[in-house]
């Protein structure tokens, strides 16, 4: 198993959405290759013709009545947000500067 | 009236429903507890004094009107705080959900309410469930009341250790990998982690939705099962949900059912033996003795693929709360930091998550972002999701031999609080015995075999077969009664009494 660089890990919390620190980023790099080594014992076990389980108990299209039934009022969901305005979230730029 | 705390649920709800005492005299009651115990505690993220009283108020008043109430109506619950519950905040024991009141009732709140149950307030947990001694929580550690240096398990931990310090008869905890069973297990209690699919998990925030099952906690079987039928049941808003009926959980626990006698019982070779503390093997072995004294028949079974639960478990639930938790953005609810005017969405979700979530959290997010990645997909997740399939035929060929499978629900007595918080993979090992069925998605229970190490609980595991939940409830029911008999009471009745003091 490949160890982990600096690199990967700040790649790895560039994809999770972490904005982490120097020292966190050698702190976790740690932790996970530690991690990795451990489960990656699963590689152990001969499984080529096993099929996977997505889910404990299987079910399969599950579908409900097509009726309208009503959704959440607009002011109770808009209350618990970090930002509203005109009765919408409001969020920051989703453009980068030059793309506007 | 003696001291309403001291009472178990159904006998709580006798006392109401016979008019000796009302709702709102039993809620009272465990908020007074709640007040001079939780400063050493700290059980509780949220009590509303006002709020628990308005709901015992109303079932007195539908009493008196003469309507008909449910088996618990007017018990007091502590509600894990992983469930929504409008008028109240739902926090997940995180930062990145500070002060998020939810718009809606999730089904087992809905459930709770309609069966006349009490809600006390909500618990402390690790951090949207993750971890084994709610020392992940972002609110603070909750203590063992058996010993307030050690840890009272997790994630439900806040609930735990509420019913085990008689602050609530009943908790409602959430089990992904042992998260009911492994508390109730270091603090003396009953805990079931129902068949996946068997409690509804719409408006339980999710970790790992293939395996997150929300269950009770109590301090005894019956009790445990009363509360189980009461929150069971088909629930069209999830989509995982079993639609068939609730097993005979409650006829079970009430050895309706018949006792042990000519049931065959299989000892799990793979979870036993090394790495468990001698303790918790002599009471094992204890248990051994006591179901073949009773006429059961116990055989050895082997589960080699056991072996492999640990790491398949710790690629799959990392894997699925990177999915999950992405929807904890800034955008729409919780904490939003970093939004100066000048940073961009992306920037302000990365801030956010950074500055809302904790170690572990951040930990598993990147893990399964990892194991989800391309190239590592099929090494990782794939194989793990394999390695689960071998777990569950493990399982099925042990059921086609026996009723029911029984190992110790943990390897260790409670540790300290901070003995393996900068260690992963030691608090990960404390979920040892729990993960199999959690992977395989059968019903398990953790009970009470007495005292190991350090004078501290030691609990046992039933589990069953898929939809076979009564099956553990009408084995433990039988297991209790006996142990009780030798132990002259309730283990619980040897907790050291508690300073009480004013809250903090």
């Amino acid at each position: 198993m490949p160890a982990l660089d600096r690199d990967d890990i700040a790649h790895l919390a560039r994809l999770s959405r972490l904005q982490l620190t120097d020292s966190e980023l050698d702190q976790y790099g740690g932790q996970l290759d530690v991690i990795l080594s451990a489960v990656a014992r699963v590689a152990e076990v001969a499984a080529d013709d096993v099929p996977p389980t997505t889910h404990a108990v299987p079910v399969v299209n599950v579908a409900r009545p097509d009726v309208i039934v009503p959704c959440l009022a607009r002011e109770d969901v808009l209350a618990g947000a970090p930002a509203a305005e005109d009765d919408r979230f409001r969020v920051p730029r989703i453009l980068d500067q030059e793309e506007q | 009236m003696s001291d309403l705390t001291l009472l178990g649920a159904a006998e709580t709800a006798a006392v109401i429903a016979s008019g000796e005492v009302s709702a709102r005299d039993v809620a009272s009651a465990h908020l007074d507890r709640i007040e001079q115990t939780d400063a050493a505690v700290h059980a509780f993220l949220h009590v509303d004094r006002d709020f628990t009283l308005a709901q015992a108020g109303a079932v007195d008043q539908a009493r008196s009107d003469g309507a008909a109430l449910g088996a618990l109506a007017g018990v007091p619950l502590a509600l894990k705080d992983v469930f929504t519950m409008k008028g109240a905040p739902t926090t997940c024991g995180s930062k990145i959900l500070e002060g998020w009141r939810p718009p809606y009732d999730s089904t087992v709140v809905e459930r709770l309410k309609a069966g006349g149950i009490v809600v006390l307030g909500k618990t402390n947990m690790d951090e949207f469930a993750m971890g084994s001694s709610t020392e992940n929580s972002a609110y603070g550690v909750t203590r063992n009341p058996w010993n307030l240096d050690r840890i009272p398990g997790g994630s439900s931990g806040g609930s735990s250790a509420a019913v085990a310090a008689r602050q609530a008869p009943l908790a409602i905890g959430t089990d992904t990998g042992g998260s009911i069973r492994q508390p109730a297990a270091v603090t003396g209690i009953v805990g079931v982690k129902p068949t996946y699919g068997g409690v509804s998990r719409y408006g339980l925030v999710a970790f790992s939705s293939s395996l997150d099952q929300g269950g009770p906690l109590a301090r005894s079987v019956l009790d445990a099962a009363l509360l189980h039928e009461v929150i069971a049941g088909h629930d069209p808003r999830d989509a995982t949900s079993i639609e068939a009926p609730v097993p005979p959980v409650v006829a079970a626990a009430r050895g309706e059912l018949g006792g042990v006698a000519g049931m065959k019982v299989g000892i799990v070779a793979q979870l036993q033996g090394e790495g468990y503390q001698p303790g918790v093997q002599a009471r094992f072995a204890e248990v051994v003795e006591l179901l073949t004294a009773l006429g059961a028949e116990v055989v050895e079974v082997s589960c080699p693929s056991f072996d492999y639960a640990l790491p398949a478990y710790y690629l799959i639930a990392p894997s699925e709360c990177s999915s999950n938790l992405a929807r904890f953005d800034g955008m729409r609810y919780g904490l939003r930091a970093g939004d100066d005017g000048e940073n961009g969405v992306e920037q302000v979700m990365a801030i956010t998550r950074a500055a809302g979530f904790g170690p572990e959290v951040k930990r598993r997010i990147m893990l399964g972002t990892y194991a989800l990645s391309a190239g590592y997909y099929d090494a990782y997740y794939g194989q793990a999701q394999k390695v689960r399939t071998l777990i569950r035929r493990d399982f099925e060929s042990a059921y086609a031999k026996v009723d029911v499978l029984l190992s110790p629900t943990t390897p260790t007595v409670a540790f300290p609080i901070g003995e393996r918080a900068d260690d992963p993979i030691a608090m990960y090992k404390a979920d040892l015995a729990t993960l199999p069925s959690s992977l395989y998605g059968g019903p398990a229970m953790s009970l009470p075999a007495g005292l190991g190490d350090d004078d501290l609980p030691v609990g046992v595991q039933l589990m069953a077969a898929v939809q076979r939940d009564e099956q553990v409830y009408r084995v433990g029911a039988v297991l209790e009664a006996t142990l009780q008999q030798r132990w002259g009471g309730s283990l619980l009745d040897r907790v050291p009494e508690l300073a009480t003091g004013g809250a903090a």
